[in-house]
């Protein structure tokens, strides 16, 4: 399986599920955000996400030819940590041009809406325009 | 047949001690028959990540609001939602969440629009039942499903519109957001997105009383004598007075609604739930910007 396809399989995996089947899995996801060992990124990279109501922060940078993608959410916060787990995850192994591609609109195709509303799914949304702008900035 | 109420002597100053339980009670009650725990978050998925031995999930945005139309589920909706949770009339609903119980407070009101007899809140909500070093499980319930009968909501009594507010001007208004909200700084929480109000601003004459000075540092509430300070004798507002309270959406002030109701024991106390989101974005209603609540139109 070719690594643009993660995300795509991620899509796959929640529409095959029923809506409460759905937040299991993102739950699954949440719990699953790697941790960032203390010190693997400089306080002054992270950014945080402002579209987000809980406090997250994203890293983007170039390590050899990849582009690394980490986030950190609070445990107290696990739809948030779910999004960011779901982004870490599909995103992963992408080129700068393959994560660029992801449809802005991705967040809205995973079948969401109606299990956890459109208000919180906002905030992934924020976290991928953010990802995608450091990328842009990377390969500028 | 009703839980008997929580005889403990923190809550006995209050107005309506009957509802609220500490989270010494709750852990002894947890099996009694007729109490159900409920609880109730801005993140609907912490439930799920661990919670009270017992405890049933009820969303505050995918339950309790109608899905189509701004505005709660009617009394049919209210019906099916208690019958498929399992929760009969006569059961004590005891209600808890995280930031200080506001999802739970709002959730607590909802209840109380259908007149639900005995619904509590947990003090301290879910914090201080973690701090007292409660259980927590990811265990759900099996539920069997209840009868629960349709009630009409009742909006008149607890809940107002803008076109009560507009009436209702000059007469006490609280706001209870954030000081740079309140202002006009923001239409937001400082830290929440941007959005859901295109002024900036207060409704004229709404003094501001930001929610959280009602609760201390563990997410309990304030003593009796300490919320009477704040609410009488700093404000001057009269027990008897009609008082309206909005935040943005109406979950904080559901918080102050609950504060001013059931534990200082005012007579008419109001949550306007269209709050800043509505009127922020209201053609032609009258706002005020700066710290000073500013005159009746």
């Amino acid at each position: 399986m070719s690594a643009t396809s993660t995300l795509g399989s991620i899509r796959e995996d929640f529409l095959a599920l029923e809506v409460p089947d759905r937040l299991q899995l993102l739950l699954e996801f949440s719990d699953s955000l790697p941790d960032v060992p203390e010190g693997a990124v400089p306080e002054d990279h992270w950014e945080r996400v402002e579209e987000c109501q809980s406090p997250v922060f994203i890293s983007v940078v170039r390590e050899s030819d990849d582009i690394v993608v980490r986030a950190t959410a609070p445990a107290e916060a696990p739809t948030t940590r779910g999004f960011a787990s779901i982004l870490v995850h599909g995103l992963r192994g992408l080129t700068a041009q393959e994560i660029l591609d992801v449809p802005p609109d991705f967040p809205l195709s995973l079948g969401l809406q109606n299990a956890v509303s459109m208000l919180r799914l906002r905030g992934m949304s924020g976290m991928l325009w953010r990802i995608k702008r450091h990328v842009e900035e990377l390969v500028a | 047949m009703p839980v008997p109420t929580d005889p403990s002597q923190e809550l006995a100053e209050y107005s309506h001690p009957d509802r609220l339980v500490s989270v010494p009670w709750l852990a002894a009650n947890l099996s009694t028959p007729g109490l159900v725990v409920v609880e109730s978050n801005e993140d609907i998925l912490l439930y799920d990540t661990g919670h009270i031995p017992g405890a049933i999930k009820i969303d505050w945005h995918t339950e309790l609001n109608d899905p189509v139309v701004r505005d709660y589920v009617d009394g049919d909706g209210f019906a099916a939602l208690m019958s498929a949770k399992g929760i009969s009339r006569d059961d004590t609903v005891v209600i808890y969440g995280d930031k200080s119980n506001w999802w739970a407070s709002y959730a607590l009101w909802v209840f109380t629009l259908f007149g639900h007899p005995d619904v509590r809140l947990l003090n301290g909500g879910r914090d201080a039942w973690i701090a007292s070093g409660g259980e927590l499980t990811r265990e759900v319930p099996d539920l069997s499903p209840s009868n629960y009968p349709v009630i009409a909501r009742n909006d008149g009594d607890i809940r107002a519109f803008k076109e009560d507010v507009l009436g209702h001007l000059g007469k006490p208004l609280i706001d209870v957001r954030s000081p740079e909200e309140y202002s006009g700084e923001r239409t937001h929480m400082p830290a929440y997105p941007e959005e859901g109000a295109l002024r900036g601003g207060h409704i004229p004459t709404a003094r501001s009383i930001p929610w959280a000075r009602a609760a201390r540092e563990d997410g309990t509430f304030k003593s009796a004598s300490e919320l009477r300070e704040l609410y009488v004798d700093q404000q001057g507002f009269d027990p008897e007075a009609e008082v309206i309270t909005y935040c943005r959406i109406g979950e904080r002030s559901s918080h102050t609604w609950f504060v001013m109701k059931y534990l200082l024991g005012f007579d008419s106390v109001k949550n306007y739930d269209g709050s800043w989101t509505e009127w922020g974005s209201a053609v032609r209603v009258p706002i005020q910007t700066g710290t000073e609540p500013g005159e009746a139109p």
